[in-house]
């Protein structure tokens, strides 16, 4: 565990970049801190590896005041991400992957091989192992500044604005491919961003700072975006934390209608069994079960469908695996207002109407019971 | 007297290809050994920001006395010698490798310096094995400069007694009225000029295998083409 105890960061000129901060940062969880441009936030990560000395206050690990190593020998036991990537430009990806490696005494040989089981782990190509830092994309550089950073296996890795450079494509890659990777590895990762979408996404723990070195708030997610301590919080969450905040509900829970539901094949008989009162539509799959689109039962001919001509169905969602952010999602963007859930197959397992989803959102406030899911 | 393209004059007491030798000696010793001092001049003047000022202009001072100037100075403890010659040559050499080592090391990117330092490489790797390597093409280009211009200034070197190499050549074709070795002596210095500068972007080439392709001579705009500045010298 990594404690920071009353640390105060004060320039010579007397600007105050961190002021009188005290979180404990948890093991094998990803702790992100988020604020706008000088908030200290990434002040306080660089004095976690003294690149940057506090003026008051103490920073320990595991008990151990981090001033009572060699400064490197602290450095080395940290892996460190940034903005990037701040690779070494005059070598190869696997020489620059293996730096950490080499500097704690490891032969060449085996600081190469560990490189290579890397780029493996972080999702990188090994015929890119000889190639220079030019040859890569954003993307793949900031896959190397990871791996890099991961390279002697340390127990806690620092990440300072890591993705901000990227498309925002490639940046959800990332940040799925480290959410993959801690789910791994389960290291004991801070993590600076001024994005917040980004800190809710990826933070087992987020604490919120202000301009001037304050802490506004430390708390999970989900407790971020319900319960938000001040004004100031709840400004820089956004306007739609409400709807962010049902990525952690769980769909699972949503009663699925398998009723009103006819392949593109069906029978009249078919068709006439499948509608009812209380759903207006029916949805139409391909003979493999996928959604097709929805369509007015009295529209609909046996034997004559036109999947042109069907209304959309929204994005489907996975049942149990996506939120219910993901569901009601579906809904508000079929003009049916219905939202179709999907097995990881792709293929359709049920419908399920604005109101319902509705009322799993209310059930799920009342019960206050959150949960990271995906998506 | 009579015969070969390459026969020389006997008051020079040398060969033509003798001559060569002795016109790359006085040129490139000085050049290294000015390379040796700037490195650690060079490295003060960016970590010390104030002090890059007040050194560059007197590395700038010393490039305007003239070499005679020197000449007439140091010939009261070094003598008649290639020294002489070659002191002068060192001294012009900083002015370009001051600039070009310190503008080379500051243009390593700071997150690359930042990465570093986060990795635990401390001051002297981080100069070694990072600043200094990102630092060498800007540091090859300084030395091509340094180089050429030291090439084509060595041949002041006539005017304290046959210490110029080939410029003793144009002495002596001048003295004896004979173009032959006016040729011998301008040509001669030119294609080691150029054959000097070729060797070094070959070097740059294989040493900076890191670089994009097609980019690879990222010299800054004020910074002349060596053989300009051997022209400029030569005026001189």
């Amino acid at each position: 565990m990594i404690r920071i105890d009353s640390v105060t960061k004060r320039y010579p000129d007397g600007t105050v970049a961190v002021d009188n901060l005290s979180l404990e940062i948890p093991d094998r969880s990803i702790t992100v801190f988020v604020g706008p441009s000088g908030c200290g936030k990434t002040t306080t990560l660089r004095m976690i590896n003294r690149m940057i000395e506090p003026s008051e206050g103490t920073i320990t690990i595991d008990g151990k005041d981090i001033t009572q190593q060699p400064v490197n020998t602290l450095r080395r036991s940290m892996g460190y991400v940034i903005q990037n990537a701040g690779l070494f430009q005059h070598r190869t990806i696997i020489d620059n992957i293996a730096t950490v490696p080499r500097l704690l005494g490891w032969d060449k040989a085996r600081a190469r091989a560990r490189a290579r089981e890397l780029m493996e782990r972080v999702g990188l190509d090994g015929s890119l192992a000889k190639r220079y830092p030019y040859q890569l994309s954003g993307g793949q550089q900031q896959r190397v500044g990871v791996a890099r950073a991961l390279a002697a296996d340390p127990p806690v890795l620092l990440m300072d604005e890591p993705f901000s450079a990227v498309d925002p494509v490639v940046r959800k890659g990332l940040q799925d491919e480290l959410l993959r990777i801690q789910d791994e590895l389960g290291k004991t990762i801070v993590f600076v961003t001024h994005d917040i979408d980004e800190a809710v996404k990826i933070g087992t723990m987020v604490a919120v700072m202000r301009t001037g070195g304050h802490l506004a708030q430390f708390a999970p997610p989900a407790e971020l975006l319900t319960d938000p301590a001040d004004a100031f919080v709840e400004d820089f969450l956004g306007a739609d934390r409400g709807i962010r905040r049902l990525s952690f509900f769980s769909s699972a829970g949503l009663d699925l209608l398998t009723t009103p539901i006819v392949a593109v094949d069906a029978t009249a008989e078919q068709i006439a069994a499948r509608t009812s009162k209380d759903v207006p539509y029916l949805l139409v799959t391909d003979v493999d079960g996928r959604p097709l689109g929805w369509s007015e039962p009295a529209t609909l001919t046996a034997g004559s469908v036109d999947p042109a001509r069907l209304l959309s169905h929204g994005r489907p969602f996975e049942h149990g695996k996506e939120s219910l952010r993901a569901a009601l999602d579906g809904a508000v963007l079929s003009p049916t207002g219905w939202a179709v859930a999907v097995g990881a197959d792709g293929r359709v397992t049920g419908v399920v109407s604005q109101q319902t989803i509705g009322e799993a959102i209310r059930a799920a406030h009342a019960e206050g019971r959150t949960e990271k899911v995906a998506g | 007297m009579s015969g070969g393209l390459f026969d020389i004059p006997s008051d020079l007491q040398n060969t033509y290809w003798g001559l060569v030798g002795l016109h790359l000696r006085e040129a490139l010793i000085p050049v290294a050994v000015g390379l040796v001092v700037a490195l650690p001049v060079a490295q003060l003047c960016v970590r010390l920001r104030w002090l890059y000022p007040p050194v560059l202009w007197v590395t700038t001072v010393l490039y305007a006395i003239p070499s005679l100037a020197f000449f007439v100075v140091l010939i009261d403890y070094t003598g008649q010698t290639e020294t002489t010659v070659m002191i002068p040559l060192g001294v012009y050499s900083l002015v370009v490798f001051v600039p070009a080592i310190v503008d080379g090391v500051r243009s390593v990117p700071q997150e690359t310096l930042d990465a570093a330092t986060a990795m635990g490489l401390g001051p002297v790797r981080r100069y070694f094995q990072v600043q200094l390597p990102i630092a060498a093409p800007a540091i090859i280009a300084g030395l091509r400069v340094a180089t050429v211009s030291s090439i084509s200034l060595v041949s002041v070197g006539m005017l304290i007694g046959n210490q110029g190499g080939l410029g003793n050549l144009l002495n002596d074709g001048m003295i004896y009225h004979q173009n032959r070795l006016i040729w011998l002596s301008v040509i001669g210095t030119a294609v080691l000029a150029i054959l000097a500068d070729a060797l070094l972007v070959l070097v740059r080439v294989l040493v900076t295998p890191w670089m994009p392709r097609g980019n690879r001579t990222p010299r800054p705009v004020d910074e002349p083409e060596p053989l300009q500045a051997a022209l400029e010298d030569a005026v001189r």
